[in-house]
């Protein structure tokens, strides 16, 4: 457990005045409050830090005790038994932020010198909602090509979700109502799940249409002919029209990425062909070759 | 949906706060036979207006602006997103 410079966080001297600690305080309090930070951890974490700063600090009994004490923080106990008919628990900051804050939401050094706060928590009788949590799924690209469902453990809790199929990288989805408890009987929060997704096939994805390349023999380039390419969904036969150019690109329509929550559309399967020049060739063939050259 | 009286009561907060919030255009209320209720899907964004107002002194017109950022944040967001995906298409 560390000892916390309250001054220093909310960047006042030590003898600065109520009017100054309130004013530091609201300020750092507008820059780092949760509601215009979301899904930002760090400032949520500076917000909790400058709240609890302010609870001692804004409130002379606990700010005396802090001078006091602060550094050798851990005699405060000894201060407190010291003088037993003191009142604890009195006067608590007018202005500590209330909104989905819990007792483990203040520091071990703030629990040790100043005691269990729930009381304060006790007392106040609004209703809020939980805390919304964050989560972050990788699944593979093929996985999402189709809707499945999948079994999340989040804080301890199994919870079973559909998975559209279409999802894109960096999606955010919300489960209503698996967040953070709410406090004081206030509904809970949400559970938002970011998906991470993985492509581990051949296939690119750009939206909704995939892209592929698929290697053509020299022979059927030039001639034509029927070949077998992969989509995500299967093998599907493809005609080669005669005297196909390297780089040619053919659009299947339809036989790309399922577009979301959009169920029976797709994307379209963009084919790039990719000659490939005979090697080794025996001496027959070169022989050929050279005849066709020479017509 | 939610009755307006009750959502005031259980967060402490005055209904004439509530209406001068929809004189705004920030939130929008339904009437139905005289009562008023607030849609279920506004709880999460009006409690975020309580706690913007209580916690930060946040006026009406604040509150609209910044809601306004924070809109434009999350779209912001979303681009950023499908650019990022555009771009390991090319990366791949």
């Amino acid at each position: 457990m560390e000892y916390i410079d309250y001054y220093k966080v909310l960047g006042v001297d030590k003898s600065a005045s109520q009017e100054d600690i309130k004013k530091a305080y609201r300020k750092l309090a507008r820059k780092l409050h949760p509601d215009l930070n979301p899904n930002d951890k760090e400032a949520h974490k500076k917000f909790q830090q400058v709240n609890e700063a302010n609870e001692v600090l804004s409130d002379p009994e606990k700010r005396k005790k802090y001078d006091q004490y602060g550094k050798d923080w851990q005699h405060a106990e000894q201060f407190e038994q010291a003088r037993p008919s003191q009142q604890r628990g009195r006067g608590f900051g007018q202005e500590t932020f209330s909104g989905n804050f819990e007792e483990s939401d203040f520091s071990d050094f703030f629990n040790s010198m100043f005691g269990n706060m729930s009381g304060r928590f006790q007392q106040r009788q609004t209703k809020y909602r939980g805390e919304d949590y964050q989560a972050e799924l990788q699944l593979n690209l093929a996985d999402v090509y189709k809707t499945h469902q999948q079994t999340l453990t989040v804080n301890g809790k199994n919870i079973r979700i559909t998975i559209p199929a279409g999802v894109e990288n960096g999606q955010k989805i919300k489960i209503s109502g698996h967040g953070g408890p709410g406090v004081n009987g206030g509904p809970a929060g949400d559970l938002y799940i970011t998906f991470h997704i993985v492509n581990n096939t051949k296939f690119r994805r750009q939206g909704n249409d995939l892209y592929t390349t698929v290697d053509l023999d020299l022979y059927t380039a030039v001639l034509g002919g029927e070949i077998i390419v992969d989509t995500l969904d299967g093998k599907v036969k493809l005609k080669v029209k005669p005297e196909t150019q390297n780089g040619t690109k053919i659009k299947l329509k339809e036989k790309g990425f399922p577009v979301y929550k959009k169920e029976g559309q797709f994307g379209d399967l963009v084919i790039t062909f990719q000659i490939k020049i005979p090697t080794n060739l025996t001496e027959k063939q070169k022989e050929l070759f050279e005849q066709l050259s020479k017509l | 949906m939610i009755v307006l009286d009750e959502f005031c009561a259980s967060h402490q907060i005055e209904v004439s706060y509530i209406h001068s919030l929809e004189q705004h255009g920030i939130i929008q209320t339904i009437i139905v036979d005289k009562k008023t209720y607030l849609p279920a899907d506004e709880l999460s964004h009006l409690e975020r207006i309580i706690r913007l107002h209580r916690e930060l002194d946040i006026n009406p017109e604040g509150i609209d602006a910044i809601n306004n950022l924070l809109f434009q944040i999350e779209t912001m967001q979303n681009e950023i997103n499908d650019l990022r995906n555009k771009l390991r298409f090319f990366e791949e």
